[in-house]
């Protein structure tokens, strides 16, 4: 039931902005083809700022996953996270998570068919996928689109939230399942 | 620390695969890895196009200051140092909206439209602002009402009931945002206070 209600929102919920958008334009008088084209004009300059830093990025986190050097390193804080009652089954999406957004989703689709949706790992993934964010990824591509090279502290916040979603995941996760 | 965590990410993959005897991986995934960021941006180029479009549509249509406004308590506590009529806080709220929606491919056009509004209100540009780091920090741990692709993934993998992960997911990303801006706030104040008594 609220799968589809989910399901039908996110399918209105584009379409439904184009015409709010569109409608409240043409009510206001804007010229809206002008307009638009005069939004859009800037559209690919900012995407194509962005390819040094999206290189940088999947280049890194490709050739850590790729290499097996993320496994160890899911191991090697697996005694870490088992202290605070995380299965070790989603290490790999944990560590995977801030860093690339497609990979992580592979991931948790993974663990979901493996172990099947409506088991404690199941539903941990699925959790840990909704509320974790891809931190680097927002971080270089967010900042190198304007050219900052000193993050400050963008990096400590990011990486507070995602233990942050973690710890919250496992705690919502071990009250309700 | 970038620096520290993308030499790590680089050096460990690098050492790992010598170890494992498949150092042929290196070169193979260095140039894939560099194909996969330039086709997300192609992506994003289509993407960025349109989303800016609807967004000026938007603006000139008067929508952006009408949400702006409702949301100005918000945004005064959060981003002082950005006045309450810039056009940075319309792309801003248009993101966190987008995030809270689940719309991923609509968040991304909207927040770089917002660092480049960001930017110009920065004194130093090659050094990230308060409000920047705020809005980071709002967009890294955002609230989620609907997480539809994984409710997705769950009823493709057969679930009994694929949307009960609804009101966790939202529990833990509020939690996670309400400690993230809170965090970010104390460290603000922190660091502004320590300048201020550095300066005299």
């Amino acid at each position: 039931m609220i799968a589809q209600v989910l399901g039908e929102v996110s399918r209105w919920a584009i379409p439904f902005l184009f015409v709010l958008f569109l409608v409240a334009g043409w009510c206001r008088r804007v010229p809206v083809y002008e307009a638009f084209i005069q939004g859009a004009a800037e559209g690919f300059q900012i995407a194509v700022r962005i390819i040094p830093y999206l290189v940088a990025m999947f280049v890194a986190i490709k050739i850590f996953r790729v290499s097996g050097a993320m496994d160890i390193f899911a191991r090697i804080c697996a005694p870490l996270l088992g202290l605070i009652g995380a299965p070790p089954e989603v290490l790999p999406l944990a560590v995977m998570r801030p860093l690339s957004g497609s990979s992580a989703l592979g991931l948790a689709t993974e663990l979901i068919h493996t172990h099947g949706p409506d088991t404690f790992i199941g539903r941990l993934a699925s959790i840990m996928q909704g509320t974790t964010d891809t931190t680097f990824f927002v971080l270089t591509v967010y900042f190198g689109s304007v050219g900052i090279r000193r993050f400050r502290h963008a990096v400590p916040l990011g990486l507070m939230a995602d233990l942050t979603g973690l710890f919250a995941s496992l705690f919502i996760c071990h009250l309700l399942f | 620390m970038l620096n520290l965590i993308w030499l790590f990410l680089i050096l460990t993959g690098i050492v790992v695969a010598a170890f494992n005897g498949r150092i042929d991986l290196v070169t193979e995934t260095f140039f894939s890895g560099a194909n996969e960021g330039v086709k997300v941006c192609l992506d994003l180029i289509g993407l960025m196009t349109l989303w800016l479009g609807m967004l000026e549509v938007a603006r000139q249509a008067g929508l952006i200051r009408i949400l702006a406004r409702l949301l100005r308590p918000f945004t005064v506590l959060f981003f002082p140092g950005v006045p309450s009529d810039h056009p940075a806080l319309g792309a801003i709220i248009m993101n966190i909206s987008a995030n809270i929606l689940g719309l991923g491919n609509a968040a991304t056009p909207f927040g770089l439209k917002a660092m480049e509004e960001l930017q110009k209100l920065n004194p130093r540009p090659d050094t990230a602002t308060d409000a920047m780091c705020t809005f980071l920090a709002a967009n890294t741990s955002c609230i989620v009402l609907v997480p539809a692709t994984i409710v997705g993934v769950r009823v493709a993998a057969g679930s009994a009931n694929a949307a009960e992960i609804v009101g966790p997911t939202l529990f833990a990303t509020g939690l996670t945002m309400v400690v993230t801006l809170l965090a970010d706030f104390c460290w603000r104040n922190f660091f502004r206070v320590r300048r201020r008594s550095a300066g005299r």
